[in-house]
């Protein structure tokens, strides 16, 4: 429910950095977004189409780079791919662990003309 | 011919700066602050029914609710002694962000306060992602939910300063393996202050309530 708001920060975002290089048109937007950033790839696209409509970046595509999540173990620096089922460290069963990726949510670049 | 331009912006970059206004705000009035979120049906609510009037005569406290809609939850805060409780319906909206706080910030004269508590939307996911600009964020477990939770929401489990286990007094009477809980909390939030309780018969609240205080004072 929250990517309306969400997606109207990233058309905020990308027609700032448009302005400013004085383009013309914004033709794709490159969106970064870990597993464990809790937003829905589906649902931005469909509100992109609503509010984008009338901007210079309604015919943008949205590409989305999805990173998956990744825990270091603090114990033995492992690093490992948690499920939802397991946490703790494959290797040596140690808890208490460091997410190095799975939480980005950006807005990488923009391709403009 | 397209370029590429570099943008290399955290999205969620407007509402964390509100945020951060919203805790000047309240750190200026000298009030310590905390974001309750839950589940629905953890017992947010409950929780703070049964701390308010433990805090009496200790804190003055303050209580804006969150709510999809209707403001049963701040009328419950108002009855169990709140000294102000706001309502913040989010019309249809999952949890609460940095501008609806600002909204209810606005409606308080934060100076006749030692505690602000705001509970947020009913919700595991999306109140983890949109900070608020409180000091602490505390989560309300429950026993009923099952002892899955923390490995099916890292990112909301992660994030908190201080883990409630409500409704323990159910503990003989459903299959939740407290050990397999707590090996998923400390994986990824190791050592978070937590306080096994139960709202229904006031096991363990004292040592909650004592941390506010501690915290309220400092």
């Amino acid at each position: 429910m929250h990517e309306l708001p969400v997606t109207q920060s990233i058309l905020k975002i990308a027609l700032d950095h448009a302005e400013k290089a004085n383009a013309q048109r914004i033709t794709a937007l490159n969106i970064v977004m870990g597993e464990l950033s809790s937003m829905v790839d589906d649902s931005i696209q469909f509100y992109w189409e609503i509010v984008a409509r009338d901007t210079i970046a309604e015919k943008a595509t949205l590409n989305f780079r999805r990173v998956p999540a990744e825990l270091q173990c603090m114990t033995c620096f492992h690093k490992y791919h948690p499920t939802d089922k397991e946490l703790v460290c494959p290797q040596c069963g140690g808890v208490g662990a460091k997410i190095i990726a799975g939480e980005e949510f950006a807005l990488e670049s923009i391709d403009v003309e | 011919m397209p370029t590429n331009i570099p943008v290399v912006e955290n999205i969620l970059n407007a509402n964390d700066r509100l945020a951060q206004e919203n805790q000047a705000r309240i750190d200026a009035a000298g009030v310590f602050s905390i974001n309750i979120i839950a589940s629905p049906g953890a017992g947010k609510t409950s929780l703070i029914e049964q701390t308010l009037p433990l805090l009496k005569d200790k804190l003055r406290v303050a209580v804006v609710d969150g709510d999809i809609a209707t403001s049963i939850d701040a009328d419950r805060a108002a009855q169990a002694g709140a000294l102000a409780s706001i309502q913040v319906n989010t019309g249809g909206d999952c949890h609460l962000d940095a501008v609806m706080l600002r909204g209810a910030l606005e409606q308080l004269d934060l100076t006749q306060f030692d505690l602000l508590i705001v509970e947020n939307v009913g919700n595991l996911v999306c109140p983890a992602n949109f900070k608020l600009g409180t000091h602490k964020t505390v989560l309300v477990a429950s026993v009923p939910e099952g002892d899955d939770k923390p490995y099916k929401y890292p990112g909301t489990y992660r994030g908190v300063d201080a883990l409630i286990i409500n409704k323990v007094d159910l503990l003989p009477y459903v299959n939740f393996r407290m050990d397999y809980f707590q090996q998923g909390v400390q994986v990824l939030n190791p050592g978070v202050t937590t306080f096994p309780l139960s709202c229904r018969t006031g096991e363990g609240l004292a040592a909650w309530v004592g941390w506010l205080v501690q915290n309220a004072k400092k």
